[in-house]
């Protein structure tokens, strides 16, 4: 079983070596002629104020939230999917019954205005 | 003569030769696509727009691609004082590096029958058949958020912090959408192997899952968009006002990973997007590769097309898309698809 991972492993050895070798050799065939100026953070040729390190909005960590909530619903639909002619009417039952309780949970955080990004 | 299944356990040389011959001609490919992509695409958007597109290098500039990655390397490779060093180097590799091994389960041809020492032998085209093909692909999409937010936040500077974090938040929500569409295709195909779901579509072309499924499929194409930060859903870059995004302060062959990256996406996606909904190899002319590129390059030849066509959508109103259409969309179906498979049985 395990055989079918061998073909991945070596493609993942050739891509990381793709990788890492050709940031390497642009790195030695190059020029450095570095400078305090040109290392300095891009910001519109202004000189750069403060950090970069600032505090974000909120909403990006509560999508990051909703995004596992909904992404483990995902992973339990696709064993469930491949068994689904197989299960029958008592699999869609039972799988509808779960996929209710999420919708209700997604009306909520609807509502509470999650979503909205005005 | 019934053909073996070439395997590890019956003929190991031949089964590691193979192996690493279909490995290179995939990878050399999709490079080979890759850098042509860039190509192709200056041109279809030039013709668009009324002009030629490069011209210089070589006949049509046919050398462009060579001319501008030999440039790529001799450039002076930038990297930012106030950068965190290690993920700023790692970050373009861990966005390359996954968009590159998902073709990995992509089947490309009807099975390659050899005779060695009197036995007969059938070797698969495609890399490898996982039986959780989709998951893998699915995993491996995922990783690619990773390197884009790594490659935003180690950057320090502000353009490049607020394009990483757009794009995280705008590929897991269309990530999820993308996931949650293509379901109702696996609850009619019933495995999750993409050999075994293009056999199922190889009939004809009334085989193909994008009959049975053409919401699935609509919703699979503006999420798959989306998840590859293409236009109109290029919110990560937007270089009318983040300069160029999470790549700003990338320079030489770095900048170069990600654009690979970008078009190494484009390939994946049309793959899977073929393999699910438009019979992968199979069908409609008989040689299963040719099949394959013709619907990689079409939808390649698609995104261009919607490039030159639509502006940028705003990032609010990408959001809403995600989160209050496409997804209880992508529910919807799955839940009709039941009702009716529980109906016909």
């Amino acid at each position: 079983m395990l055989d079918s991972y061998l073909p991945i492993l070596v493609l993942i050895v050739i891509a990381v070596a793709f990788a890492v070798g050709s940031v390497i050799m642009s790195r030695l065939i190059g020029q450095k002629k570095p400078g305090e100026v040109k290392l300095a953070p891009y910001e519109c040729g202004m000189p750069p104020v403060g950090s970069a390190r600032e505090r974000l909005s909120i909403k990006f960590y509560i999508i990051a939230m909703l995004f596992i909530v909904f992404d483990i619903e995902a992973v339990f639909l696709y064993p469930w999917a491949v068994m689904f002619k197989r299960l029958g009417l008592f699999g869609f039952v039972e799988m509808g019954v779960f996929i209710i309780i999420l919708l209700i949970g997604y009306v909520y955080v609807w509502k509470k205005g999650a979503l909205e990004w005005e | 003569m019934n053909a073996e299944l070439l395997s590890l356990s019956n003929a190991p040389w031949l089964y590691i030769g193979a192996m690493l011959v279909k490995i290179l001609v995939v990878f050399g490919v999709t490079m080979g696509i890759v850098a042509y992509a860039t190509w192709a695409e200056r041109k279809v958007i030039g013709h668009m727009q009324t002009r030629l597109g490069p011209m210089l290098t070589g006949w049509h500039g046919l050398l462009q691609p060579i001319a501008d990655g030999i440039k790529l390397f001799f450039k002076e490779d930038i990297i930012p004082s106030q950068a965190s060093r290690v993920p700023f180097i790692l970050a373009p590799m861990m966005i390359l590096i996954p968009s590159l091994i998902t073709i990995a389960v992509v089947p490309f041809g009807t099975d390659l029958v050899v005779n060695v020492g009197g036995k007969a032998y059938a070797i698969p085209l495609q890399i490898t058949d996982l039986n959780i093909g989709i998951l893998y692909i699915l995993a491996m999409a995922g990783l690619g958020v990773y390197g884009i937010t790594l490659a935003g936040w180690s950057s320090n500077s502000k353009y490049s912090l607020l394009g990483g974090v757009r794009a995280s938040a705008q590929m897991i929500s269309y990530e999820l959408a993308a996931g949650l569409a293509i379901i109702a295709v696996f609850m009619l195909s019933e495995t999750l192997s993409m050999r075994e779901i293009v056999l199922q579509q190889s009939g004809s072309i009334l085989d193909w899952y994008v009959w049975k499924q053409p919401l699935a499929f609509v919703l699979f194409l503006v999420t798959g968009t989306a998840e590859i930060n293409r236009t109109p859903f290029d919110m990560p870059e937007a270089e009318s006002e983040l300069v160029s995004g999470f790549c700003t302060e990338y320079s030489s062959m770095k900048y170069a990973l990600f654009f690979m990256a970008e078009y190494a996406n484009m390939i994946v996606v049309a793959a899977i997007m073929a393999t699910l909904f438009l019979g992968g190899w199979a069908g409609p002319t008989p040689w299963g590769p040719v099949n394959l590129l013709g619907k990689i390059f079409a939808f390649m030849f698609f995104l261009m097309w919607i490039r030159a066509t639509f502006p940028r959508v705003r990032y609010d109103q990408l959001m809403k898309l995600g989160w209050k259409v496409l997804l209880p969309l992508a529910l919807a179906n799955i839940l009709v698809t039941g009702i009716v498979v529980v109906l016909q049985q």
